[in-house]
């Protein structure tokens, strides 16, 4: 007799494939997962549209329009962009990290806001600044310069954090161990810091890649600023698409490096976070007034130029330039477009968010980083993709607010997506099947449950996509219906006139509007660490 | 009468069977623990039984209802089914008013009267309805998700591990308070655990589990006198396992002849002691018997409500096994004999003979 011969020695294996056909399923709202899908789809448009182009221009065509020296040329142009600009980021915004952060700098924690508050000028309005102080500057140096100060924020703010969260234990240990501050510094802290100056420098890299108003303001020309002139000139030809399908290399090139990388190892030491506080550095009288200099002196081009011009412009230009029959529908059509952009994004950010939380698996992976590539290409490839697929396929959506808010959705769905799904993984599933447990549904135990649970977070990835919306203009400048002009666009149709004066407002208008998003964005960094 | 049946159930997650061939019935009003080492499957059980998971064959039923079968399934909202899982998990939004009254309708006329009741029920103040859950302690917070499990009525409430998180002591106090208060309401009740003790004492029918399947389920006397295996007797308490001839309702093992609770068996097979069937008596040597079984004392572990003794037997009287074995013996804190000493063991009640594998 063998085994499989005893009764009750059967195998289970077999007997769940013969019921599996009939069983009834529990499926919790499978709706979620259709919207989740659908939403990563809707994401992968543009690269769609970027192999089709690809597909249907064939080979010789596509060499033909790209093997040429005016490609050659802006290709060189992006690569020292970014080739200097990203390495000075760096080094700037760990040094100030590190100043004010580690060191007993007097008025460190005022320095620190200012080393944040730069965020809240858009980009463009960075080198408005600079164009109408200096009107001679363009050309790599002045592209540099302007993308330094208005960039390098995306590198102090996550070094800052990672400073505040690193273990005093192992400097201590080092230092036991008969290392230097010097030598601690490079061996200890700056192994530990790669994560975050991996992260900001992808982060600075694609904004490098995706800003056209800066580059346009300064004349310095980059493949952004190309497929932009050649779409106004020839409007949906073949040639900004193919100088868009360069782009996309160059970001995706840009995301495999930073993969590539980044390691795998997690050096901070993650969780609740020590108790001890971090070691302060005492700065001996030189270098403090080095640190200092350095200090002000960046706040000084971040801030002082722009809001100096600002100013300057203001007074000059009196009551003339505030054109409340412009201004005002220019700031309701602003507010309008981010309060609906904020709140369909956040919304169609909701299933993925609770699925990745609460069903993880490689599917689920999958789908979500269809959303993460599409947000890191640069807003003028979704523009031409959603122009190029509304003209061709469905037409009466083209230059349409649907079609607007798309594109924001599209670029911008990451930036609700990281807040809310670390505010559902806070809530505990135990708490759904409680709820379902006392005579709630699937559904109605997600809605009242985990998304109420999940609502401040919600609030902030909103927040971050009503900025980001607040201060588009590509793709607003691509896609908007005829005649509608939000504060960017606004903006960027008056200092394109060399109307300086009639820009201000504009541009004073969105840094208002952006500071409190801007004062946010800082303190969530500080509490992320743990203070 | 039998209430919860559970028939044939399995449930496997990709290649990883949590449950095979699952049959149990608990009894209208009684208490049954699931214990079984973190993994055994038994969360996965007791998910199934509530409804959040779908078992992939077998059948569920409750006081003649089919939760689940081959086309049917009842979904957790409809079951009506309490449940209170390990941390409580009270709703951080609400107040301890808001939660118990969470599965109580709005426009109930006496919701008010119903949540003072419940509240009254696992013996907290009045005053803590308007308090929020970050404001009490781990026991309260037990109690006020008990009384939230109870204000629907259910007639079976399912304990996931709910006292795991809390203090040694608050532990015994809370989970007899849990008990007293299902006892009460007649609430047919299974907890889930992964400690033994707990389960013994909580009980009136234990399970026992190991890898997806029920090993033994019986009363707790019953399971710690005669579990079924080796992994079961340790897993319920400390054990001496001893290598015996077993004939005619006698063992003869390291501890000489001792009598085994099943006259029936015979053959070469393993007898099951508990510390606390063996007594130790200091000896003189001259008044040494040839029949007893004797060793000397080779340490000494102080433990507060008693001491364990480390004893190497002066000879293996079985010739079962050929080296005599080290034996760890629980002895009152009085008269502890010294190290080097001789002594004398007896064995009281039958030694429990284990199945053959």
């Amino acid at each position: 007799m063998s085994v499989s011969d005893v009764p009750g020695i059967t195998t289970p294996i077999a007997k769940t494939a013969t019921s599996r056909l009939s069983r009834p399923v529990n499926r919790p709202a499978a709706w979620i997962t259709v919207i989740a899908i659908a939403a990563s789809l809707a994401a992968l448009l543009p690269l769609g549209f970027v192999i089709f182009v690809a597909l249907q221009n064939g080979w010789d065509t596509i060499v033909a329009m790209v093997v040429r020296p005016r490609v050659g040329e802006l290709l060189v142009n992006t690569v020292l962009l970014v080739a200097f600009t990203v390495p000075l980021c760096i080094i700037l915004g760990v040094a100030l990290a590190w100043l004010t952060e580690r060191t007993n700098l007097p008025g460190r924690r005022f320095w620190s806001l200012l080393c944040a508050a730069p965020l809240a000028v858009p980009a463009f309005v960075h080198s408005y600044a600079w164009v109408s102080l200096v009107p001679s500057i363009h050309g790599l140096f002045a592209g540099v310069l302007v993308s330094l100060i208005a960039y390098f924020p995306f590198l102090y703010l996550p070094a800052a954090a990672a400073l505040r969260r690193l273990d005093p234990a192992m400097e201590d240990v080092a230092a036991s161990l008969g290392e230097t501050p010097r030598r601690i510094f490079m061996r200890v802290i700056l192994p530990q810091l790669r994560l975050p100056i991996w992260g900001g420098a992808l982060l600075v890299g694609l904004h490098l890649l995706a800003e056209y108003g800066l580059y346009a303001m300064i004349r310095f020309d980059t493949f952004t600023t190309a497929i932009f002139d050649q779409f106004q000139s020839t409007f949906n030809g073949p040639a900004a698409n193919m100088l868009a399908g360069v782009l996309v290399l160059c970001c995706l090139l840009l995301l495999i490096t930073e993969a590539g990388t980044r390691g795998r190892a997690r050096y901070a030491r993650l969780g609740a976070g020590s108790e001890a506080l971090p070691r302060i550095h005492h700065l001996n009288l030189g270098f403090c007034i080095m640190a200092l200099v350095l200090c002000a002196l960046t706040a000084a081009l971040a801030l002082g130029v722009p809001f100096v011009t600002l100013g300057r412009w203001l007074i000059a230009g009196g009551s003339e330039v505030w054109n409340m029959a412009e201004l005002v529908p220019a700031l309701w059509q602003t507010l309008l477009y981010a309060v609906i952009g904020a709140l369909i994004t956040t919304a169609a950010a909701i299933p993925m968010a609770w699925l990745s939380v609460r069903r993880p698996g490689r599917f689920i992976r999958l789908l979500e980083g269809c959303n993460y590539v599409t947000s890191a290409l640069p807003g003028i490839v979704v523009a031409l993709a959603l122009v190029t697929i509304t003209v061709r396929i469905a037409h009466p959506l083209y230059q349409t607010v649907f079609t607007v808010l798309l594109a924001y959705l599209l670029m911008f769905l990451p930036r609700a997506l990281i807040g809310l799904r670390a505010s559902i993984a806070q809530a505990p599933a135990e708490l759904e099947d409680v709820a379902r447990s006392l005579g709630r549904t699937p559904s109605r135990a997600i809605w009242g449950i985990t998304l109420r649970l999940a609502a401040p977070g919600a609030a902030a990835g909103a927040a971050l996509v009503f900025l980001a919306i607040t201060n588009e203009l590509t793709a607003t400048l691509l896609l908007a219906p005829n005649g509608t002009r939000t504060l960017a666009t606004g903006f960027w149709a008056r200092s394109s006139e060399i109307d300086y004066a009639g820009a201000a407002p504009y541009a004073l208008i969105m840094v208002l509007l952006s500071l409190p998003l801007t004062w946010l964005l800082y303190r969530q960094s500080q509490r992320m660490a743990g203070r | 009468m039998s209430t919860l049946d559970i028939r044939n159930v399995h449930k496997s997650y990709g290649a990883v069977a949590a449950a095979i061939g699952i049959d149990l019935s608990v009894q209208a009003g009684s208490r049954t623990a699931i214990v079984g080492p973190s993994g055994c499957g038994k969360t996965t059980l007791l998910r199934l039984i509530a409804g959040f998971e779908v078992p992939d064959s077998g059948a569920i039923t409750f006081n003649g209802r089919t939760l689940a079968d081959e086309t049917t399934l009842v979904p957790a909202h409809e079951r009506v089914i309490g449940f209170l899982p390990q941390n409580g998990a009270l709703f951080p939004h609400l107040t301890v008013a808001g939660n118990i009254g969470f599965g109580l309708a709005k426009d109930l006329s006496d919701r008010a009267q119903r949540i003072a009741a419940l509240i009254d029920l696992v013996a907290l103040e009045q005053s803590m309805l308007t308090r929020w859950p970050h404001e009490l302690s781990g026991g309260q917070q037990q109690r006020v998700a008990l009384a939230r499990a109870l204000a629907q009525q259910p007639k079976l409430m399912l304990l996931d591990e709910p006292f795991s998180a809390l203090d040694t002591g608050l532990r015994a106090a809370t989970r007899k308070a849990v008990a007293d208060v299902l006892s009460k309401a007649g609430v047919t009740t299974i907890l889930v655990t992964h400690d033994q003790e707990e389960a013994l004492s909580f009980a009136d029918q234990v399970a026992v589990m190991r890898d997806g399947r029920l090993i033994q389920v019986g009363d707790p006397v019953e399971l710690y006198l005669r579990p079924r295996d080796e992994a079961t007797a340790i897993f319920l308490g400390e054990a001496i396992i001893l290598p015996a001839l077993v004939a005619a309702g006698y063992a003869d093992c390291a501890l000489g002849r001792v009598i085994v609770d099943d006259q029936a068996i015979s053959g070469k097979r393993q007898i099951v002691l508990r510390p606390e069937q063996l007594h130790v008596t200091p000896v003189r040597p001259f008044e040494l018997c040839e029949d007893d079984c004797h060793g000397h004392v080779t340490e000494i572990d102080f433990v507060g409500y008693a001491c364990h003794l480390g004893i190497k037997l002066a000879g293996d009287k079985s010739q079962v096994n050929g080296t005599p074995p080290l034996l760890m013996v629980r002895h009152p804190n009085d008269q502890v004999p010294p190290i080097g000493s001789m002594v004398r063991i007896d064995v009281t009640k039958p030694a429990h003979v284990l199945d053959a594998d």
